[in-house]
């Protein structure tokens, strides 16, 4: 299987799939951390997938969205953003209502 | 590695004739960066739409000499 089947597949079988340096319990860089910290707090349940630890899946996931910085945010197979995007979101409150309108639960009038 | 302000606003520009173009050197290092890009060609685009638009512009200095760009994108109108 090649690094853009498996990202595919991970993609594709997971509700939020979050590509991320290091891992939900430990992020290794400030911005996969507060990506990790808003899905926490909106209580989203997701897989966080570790770029660190493969030099292929690392670049393989800049390649597979066009998109050249981690982390990366997908939620149903959409590729939803990064940083900037899922906090602007998130603090516009229009993350919570794009959850909601993918079937993901999230917490209620939870805000910035 | 650094980038200098100038250089990211005129590489955005150049992609992105119409673009206003306001960058902050986050940490005085020249190597963390927010920039704000106003554009009419934005319009009707999704917000990674719009980002690839500006990451396309710097040709790829985006995750490698330029570490980190804080990025915000929209139209003269806001939308």
């Amino acid at each position: 299987m090649s690094i853009q089947e498996f990202i595919d597949k991970e993609v594709k079988s997971n509700d939020v799939v979050l590509f991320m340096k290091g891992t939900p319990q430990f992020p290794m860089c400030g911005f996969s951390g507060q990506v990790v910290q808003i899905l926490d707090y909106l209580g989203v349940p997701y897989k966080g997938l570790n770029v660190l630890e493969s030099d292929d899946l690392r670049q393989g996931i800049k390649d597979y969205s066009n998109w050249p910085t981690v982390p990366q945010l997908y939620v149903k197979g959409e590729f939803v953003g990064g940083c900037d995007i899922v906090r602007e979101m998130f603090q516009a409150g229009e993350l919570q209502d794009f959850l909601k309108g993918k079937g993901i639960p999230a917490r209620e009038g939870a805000q910035a | 590695m650094a980038m200098d302000a100038h250089d990211i606003e005129r590489l955005i520009k150049a992609a992105i004739p119409d673009a206003r173009v306001e960058i902050r050197d986050l940490a005085g290092d020249g190597d963390h960066y927010a920039a704000t890009v106003i554009s009419e060609s934005f319009r009707g685009k999704s917000r990674v739409q719009q980002h690839q638009m500006v990451y396309a512009a710097l040709k790829g200095s985006m995750g490698g000499t330029l570490h980190a760009l804080a990025l915000q994108t929209t139209t003269p109108d806001g939308r």
